[in-house]
């Protein structure tokens, strides 16, 4: 599968309050209206202006902080197709791939904003089509190819009735 | 070979032994959400065509984030989830019954388990020799349904400690200078073991303001060993029963291997808006506060408001500061209310709201205006974490907060001792 969009460069250390705001905790059980505040406060423009395909590019620990799913799956909301960083938090990682969004790490500093970029999901290739650069994620652990294969945990417990992690 | 905390526990609970970077499902324990990631779970189900919980005495929902609901929207995922404990039988702690973490704690938590919450502070529970790790809701949906879940087996870091704290300092310093010293992500997907002669004398409250914060350095757990500490703690909270003592194999692997003299430990604070911007008060300078804030689940406990209290009992919290108080639990307040520390803090000039998460996650009660400044006994200070992106939030233990009250500005609490 290849997403191709343009990159949203931000910087290390983007919070899952940076991506859902803490102020908008009301919003949590309208997901749609929730996506409008996504970013709010690092990049007050994206939310009006991300487009389908689009891709999230940030820095180390990218995702840190709460347990919040509702991040990546506003990102998803607003038409994100992945998100790139150097490395993530753990739970933002698990909840992305849950969620469906993929997330891959490579180096990032070779990106920049407004670059336009292609992911191909099955052999982890990002090419930055803006400079030519050419990058190669890891592959996700087997478990998780499952699940993001399958299009995320709701997905994947309704097709086996259960976890099916296996193979 | 010799086992970790983490691989023992992860391998009794699925069946097998196992070690590091393995792939488990392990049975859970216990499972649980709040007000603001438990109305994904009951979503997430419904999504998955799932109607039952497996064990509905093993899982549980908290509205506590937003408690009592300040807005129409919390007012009805509480009547959602409310709906949801009722129809599923799962255990509903509603608004005044406190925090998860700390009722998780109280009631339910015991050393050996697996426990996964739909709060990244779930790590808490290692405290008492649980492995016990924060997920999103729709994790939690699944553990709920189906009893199990899956896992990496962890590497783990042994963190040995020794030694007494000083007077006036405590465990929120040295988790503090820890995340300082190993950085935000210095532990990002392993278990930290706090292990050593120096644990001995740390009570469970104690301890849990340490696995609190595991996350912060990125850990999926923060475990200590269950030994008469946890024993007397189960024992006041009328659950001896619940019992067994726990402790890593001594020639277990780690990945890494530190050792802390917790003698040497000094006050600190993490500056905003990164938890690992940790600086010794000292070093800080001159910082004018307006608001302080003691709760929350890392240091809202019993012994907590004692160490303020202590420090508060007959001064005055400065006229140009604000001194909020924020219980986090029933018991907790039931506790402060009769040995006279809740009259101390409100004589004190400062107020006590009901047990809850409160002011920490930006929902109600304390939000910051425009450049304000906040001293809080909270795990997290990042960008907007209070409720307003132009607010500034800095981490410190309850002594600290209290000694910061009554100056109206950045104090080292041994001055006040």
């Amino acid at each position: 599968m290849t997403i191709r969009g343009r990159a949203w460069k931000l910087g290390d250390g983007i919070t899952t309050d940076h991506i859902s705001p803490g102020r908008f905790f009301h919003l949590r059980s309208n997901l749609p209206e929730l996506a409008k505040h996504c970013f709010a406060d690092v990049k007050p423009e994206f939310a009006a202006s991300v487009k389908a395909g689009d891709i999230v590019v940030g820095g180390q620990n990218f995702g840190l902080g709460s347990s919040r799913e509702h991040a990546p799956i506003i990102l998803k909301l607003t038409g994100v197709g992945a998100v790139l960083a150097k490395s993530y938090a753990r739970i933002f990682f698990r909840n992305a791939i849950n969620s469906g969004l993929p997330a891959l790490i490579i180096d990032t500093d070779q990106i920049r904003e407004g670059d336009e970029l292609e992911l191909n999901l099955a052999t982890g290739q990002v090419k930055d089509l803006t400079t030519g650069v050419e990058m190669i994620a890891p592959p996700l652990p087997p478990v998780m190819r499952t699940i993001i294969g399958d299009g995320g945990l709701v997905e994947h417990i309704k097709k086996h009735g259960g976890l099916k992690l296996d193979g | 070979m010799g086992k970790t905390l983490a691989e023992k526990i992860l391998g009794s609970r699925a069946g097998r032994d196992v070690q590091a970077g393995e792939f488990v499902i392990p049975t859970v324990d216990f499972a649980y959400a709040h007000d603001g990631t438990g109305p994904l779970t009951v979503q997430q189900m419904k999504a998955m065509g799932l109607e039952k919980i497996k064990d509905p005495a093993r899982s549980a929902i908290f509205l506590d984030h937003a408690s009592p609901s300040p807005r129409l929207e919390h007012s009805n995922d509480h009547k959602l989830l409310r709906a949801f404990c009722k129809r599923t039988g799962a255990i509903l702690s509603d608004i005044g019954g406190g925090i998860l973490h700390n009722v998780v704690s109280e009631k339910y938590a015991k050393p050996g388990d697996v426990i996964v919450g739909a709060d990244s502070h779930s790590c808490t529970q290692g405290a008492l020799g649980a492995f016990a790790t924060g997920m999103g809701s729709t994790d939690v949906a699944v553990a709920m349904a189906f009893g199990y879940t899956w896992m990496r087996v962890p590497e783990s870091f042994q963190v040995v400690l020794k030694g007494n704290l000083a007077k006036g300092v405590y465990t929120k310093d040295f988790i503090l200078y820890f995340i300082g010293m190993i950085g935000a992500n210095g532990a990002t997907y392993k278990a930290l073991e706090f292990l050593g002669p120096g644990t001995k004398n740390l009570s469970v409250a104690a301890r849990a303001t340490i696995t609190n914060m595991a996350v912060e350095c990125g850990a999926k757990a923060g475990l200590f060993p269950a030994d008469e500490q946890t024993k007397l703690f189960l024992q006041e909270h009328g659950r001896e029963k619940d019992y067994q003592e726990l402790a890593p194999d001594p020639d277990a692997t780690y990945e890494r291997k530190f050792e802390f003299d917790l003698s040497r430990i000094e006050p600190v604070v993490a500056c905003p808006p990164f938890v690992d911007k940790v600086k010794p008060i000292r070093e800080v300078g001159e910082v004018k506060v307006h608001q302080v804030f003691i709760g929350t689940c890392t240091n809202g406990r019993l012994e907590d408001l004692h160490c303020a209290a202590q420090i508060l009992k007959g001064r005055r919290v400065h006229p140009e500061t604000r001194l909020i108080v924020a219980l986090s639990s029933r018991k907790v307040y039931l506790d402060a209310m009769r040995d006279g520390t809740l009259q101390t803090l409100i004589e004190a000039g400062g107020i006590v709201a009901g047990p809850g998460c409160g002011p920490c996650v930006g929902v109600h009660e304390g939000v910051l205006a425009d450049g304000e400044i906040c001293v809080g006994t909270q795990n997290r200070n990042f960008e907007g974490r209070m409720g307003n992106p132009k607010g500034f939030i800095y981490l410190a233990s309850p002594a600290t907060a209290a000694a910061t009250a009554i100056a109206g500005q950045l104090s080292d609490p041994r001055e006040f001792l």
